[in-house]
């Protein structure tokens, strides 16, 4: 996730990272974790003070004036069994979801060009 | 590459979703998918979201996905057939690292058999196929990701976003920095060293290129035996 600014609001950070912020915590599917003081639920998300609670990187760019806030550090890349739910588009720029296909079996591809 | 095999498995209840990992977006990707035109989902990831949320360090990759959304079969190579370029005979004219990098090739370990023969079971059994694994079988095979890795996708990402908005110094700098930090992680890597403008190498920009690093681990360990038994 790319950020000009460490306080963002709370839907933009679940729709980039997974987690959603609730009363009862920093919440990722089944998994909730306490929110640090700096942040309120409703409020925006200070993202300097969750990162370090949830043991995500967090770089900074200089010169671009930019951050980059990486995954959760310390786990599996994959944190539950269940497909994580993303939407990317086709060629024509339409969106697909993955849990569209629910009640199939699917095979995921990744490939590239280069 | 897929289509053959999905017009096969369709009707058996498997979708197949191609996903092309391509900072250049539906430009890069578009030559090929135009020229394969998939009956299935062919998507554009150009933020390279796959890598993060499911663990990919190279292409190409497949994962199981059961009727419920549950995975059953984390990143693992994926081809759906013996792919041309282990068998394209080399011109006698081509170059010294031409010659090396095909000699490279063909000791890649790529099993499609295999692969699609456990596909296949999986399609006609479910979950009563040996080759569907169980939630904790899915976890404990999953890529463990420690913190120079996770800092690493935030420096690729970094990379990715100063490449599009047209700062190539910046790139470098933070394609630099996942490439030490995740060395291993060839999506990255490639990734990168497709982005150099014309006349720059990845050996001296990045210290490492395919052939270079291939030969530092061993061809037949750029991609992992397959796990069926």
């Amino acid at each position: 996730m790319i950020l000009d600014s460490l306080h963002v609001d709370p839907a933009t950070f679940e729709r980039q990272t997974g987690w959603a912020i609730k009363p009862e915590g920093a919440c990722k599917g089944a998994r909730c974790v306490p929110l640090p003081a700096a942040i309120t639920p409703g409020g925006p998300v200070d993202v300097r003070a969750l990162a370090a609670r949830l043991g995500m990187p967090l770089v900074r760019d200089e010169v671009a004036g930019l951050w980059a806030l990486g995954p959760e550090a310390g786990g599996r890349a994959l944190t539950a069994a269940q497909a994580p739910d993303f939407a990317l588009p086709d060629l024509a720029g339409q969106e697909f979801h993955l849990g569209s296909l629910r009640g199939r079996k699917v095979l995921l591809v990744a490939w590239a060009s280069w | 590459m897929w289509q053959e095999l999905r017009s096969e498995l369709h009707p058996r209840g498997l979708e197949i979703v191609t996903v092309a990992l391509d900072t250049g977006g539906a430009d890069a990707a578009r030559p090929w998918i135009e020229a394969a035109r998939p009956a299935h989902p062919s998507l554009i990831d150009r933020a390279h979201l796959l890598d993060e949320l499911f663990g990919i360090v190279n292409v190409p990759s497949g994962i199981w996905i059961d009727e419920a959304g549950m995975i059953v079969r984390p990143p693992e190579t994926a081809y759906p057939r013996r792919p041309s370029f282990l068998d394209s005979p080399v011109p006698t004219d081509a170059s010294p690292i031409a010659q090396a990098r095909a000699a490279e090739v063909r000791k890649l370990r790529i099993e499609p058999e295999r692969y699609i023969a456990a596909l296949c079971d999986w399609v006609a059994r479910g979950a009563a196929s040996r080759f569907a694994l169980s939630d904790e079988a899915v976890l404990a095979r999953s890529r463990p990701r420690p913190i120079g890795e996770a800092t690493a996708a935030a420096h690729f990402a970094l990379g990715q976003h100063l490449h599009l908005a047209g700062d190539g110094d910046g790139a470098v700098r933070h394609f630099r920095a996942a490439y030490r930090l995740h060395p291993d992680n060839w999506t990255y890597k490639r990734q990168a060293w497709s982005l150099l403008p014309a006349g720059q190498e990845p050996l001296d920009v990045y210290g490492g290129d395919w052939l270079t690093d291939v030969r530092k681990i061993g061809a037949e360990r750029y991609y992992p035996a397959l796990d069926l038994e």
